[in-house]
């Protein structure tokens, strides 16, 4: 795999993963459980909106680099087909109840958190310095989404088992956050993106801290969706994309080049 | 939405078409941010840097948040403000490194900001690390109330009406209160 190449998807997969979960967030918008947390969930999809319109907007420099002609964030956000997405799969999932919503973040923050934190330290100084304006948001993402957890777990015996559930169900789809494949590889050596592999010790344990004063368990499963290079960072994606995108793509798909 | 309440500025039809830099900054400094109206868009470090290019004005402006919505708001206001003082050709550079920090907010307008009733940032000393402490552990920071100034006052939501502020609450006035992160 070419340079070019690696460097084009790695940018996909930050770009796409933040552009889909901040759609899922933006779903709560009007239905969050209380006023504050409304808000607080619109907020952070737009912190990763605004991260994501950044990673898709170099992605399209650097393929225009690479091929001779770029595609824009916005057609890169909307007139790409699921297969295309290069997004984890733990951030296409659904909603679900608050539980669901906030072991999903709790999860994918902490593992954002480390990766912007070592892509900050890239050798490429677009990528480094998007990393290191995304870092300082996510901090604050990783903070709440730890305290939610906290409450609900150490809440009610209602909220301990909704959320240990969705911790559960959510777990077999972290694996393939530090699962390291070609393209990866080819960015290793250039010093342009780090093993994803080191991350999860770091993540591990910053989860058991929270889990342990949450009074809830880190799932045990080794069984991990995505495994042998076939995940999301590959483009095989849960049949939960596809409907995301059908809303999400919506109005520039029937309007084409529609403008705000 | 803002025209009603900006201060009048010479046109400067007969003027030069290169203003010296600080007529430049001068003009910047009235431009209010869209969110926080209290404050200018210099104040907030928003502004980086003006510079003349041959005939062209060339502005550096960064982001506070990455997801800011205001952004495009400031840059329209930018340009609109500049026009007023007979620049129009204009580049508007953003720059992202290094990062917005609100340790760049001017101490007056921090003082703006509480009067405005938002709590001004603590400064952060260009870290904000809250990893891997739980925040219900947190040594609670003081926080003053903008409106009684008592340091008796509860967090309610790491994110208030934006992105950039915090919501909080008095416990002894009882009022809420917005508090502008340490970024």
């Amino acid at each position: 795999m070419s340079k070019d190449e690696a460097l084009f998807e790695l940018l996909l997969r930050l770009g796409d993963t933040d552009v889909v979960l901040a759609q899922r967030l933006g779903e709560w918008i009007g239905h969050g459980p209380v006023l504050e947390e409304d808000i607080a969930l619109a907020n952070i999809g737009l912190d990763l909106l605004g991260q994501g319109r950044l990673w898709l907007g170099l992605a399209g420099e650097v393929e225009a680099a690479w091929k001779g002609a770029g595609r824009s964030e916005d057609q890169l956000a909307f007139l790409r087909d699921g297969g295309a997405f290069r997004n984890l799969q733990l951030v296409e999932m659904p909603n679900g109840d608050f539980a669901m919503t906030m072991a999903r973040q709790f999860y994918f923050d902490h593992a954002h958190l480390l990766l912007l934190r070592t892509l900050a330290r890239s050798t490429d100084a677009r990528i480094a310095e998007i990393a290191a304006k995304a870092v300082k948001e996510v901090t604050y993402h990783a903070e709440r989404s730890a305290d939610w957890v906290i409450r609900l777990g150490d809440g009610t015996d209602e909220s301990h088992a909704r959320t240990q559930k969705a911790l559960d169900a959510l777990w077999p789809y972290t694996g393939e956050m530090f699962v390291a494949d070609a393209v990866d590889m080819a960015l290793l050596d250039a010093g342009i993106a780090a093993d994803p592999g080191t991350l999860r010790e770091p993540w591990l344990a910053a989860l058991q801290a929270v889990l342990d004063e949450a009074t809830l368990a880190l799932p045990a499963g080794e069984w991990m969706q995505g495994s042998g290079g076939r995940g999301g960072k590959q483009g095989v994606h849960t049949e939960h994309l596809g409907h995301l995108l059908t809303e999400m793509q919506y109005l520039q798909r029937t309007y084409p080049g529609a403008q705000w | 939405m803002v025209s009603a309440e900006r201060p009048a500025i010479a046109t400067a039809a007969a003027g030069p078409t290169t203003p010296a830099l600080d007529v430049v900054w001068d003009a910047l400094s009235t431009v209010p941010d869209p969110e926080i109206p209290v404050v200018s868009i210099v104040e907030l470090g928003i502004v980086r840097n003006v510079a003349w290019n041959e005939r062209r004005l060339q502005v550096d402006i960064t982001p506070t948040y990455s997801g800011c919505p205001a952004t495009e708001m400031i840059a329209t206001l930018i340009r609109e403000r500049l026009a007023a003082i007979g620049v129009h050709d204009v580049d508007l550079m953003q720059r992202l490194s290094p990062p917005w920090s609100t340790d760049w907010i001017a101490p007056e307008a921090k003082e703006k900001l509480n009067a405005f009733g938002i709590a001004p940032p603590h400064v952060t000393r260009g870290r904000v690390d809250v990893t891997g402490i739980s925040p219900l552990r947190h040594a609670a920071m003081a926080i003053a109330c903008p409106r009684c100034g008592s340091t008796q006052t509860k967090l309610l939501s790491q994110f208030g009406s934006t992105a950039c502020k915090a919501q909080y609450r008095c416990t002894a006035c009882l009022e809420p209160f917005d508090y502008f992160k340490p970024h």
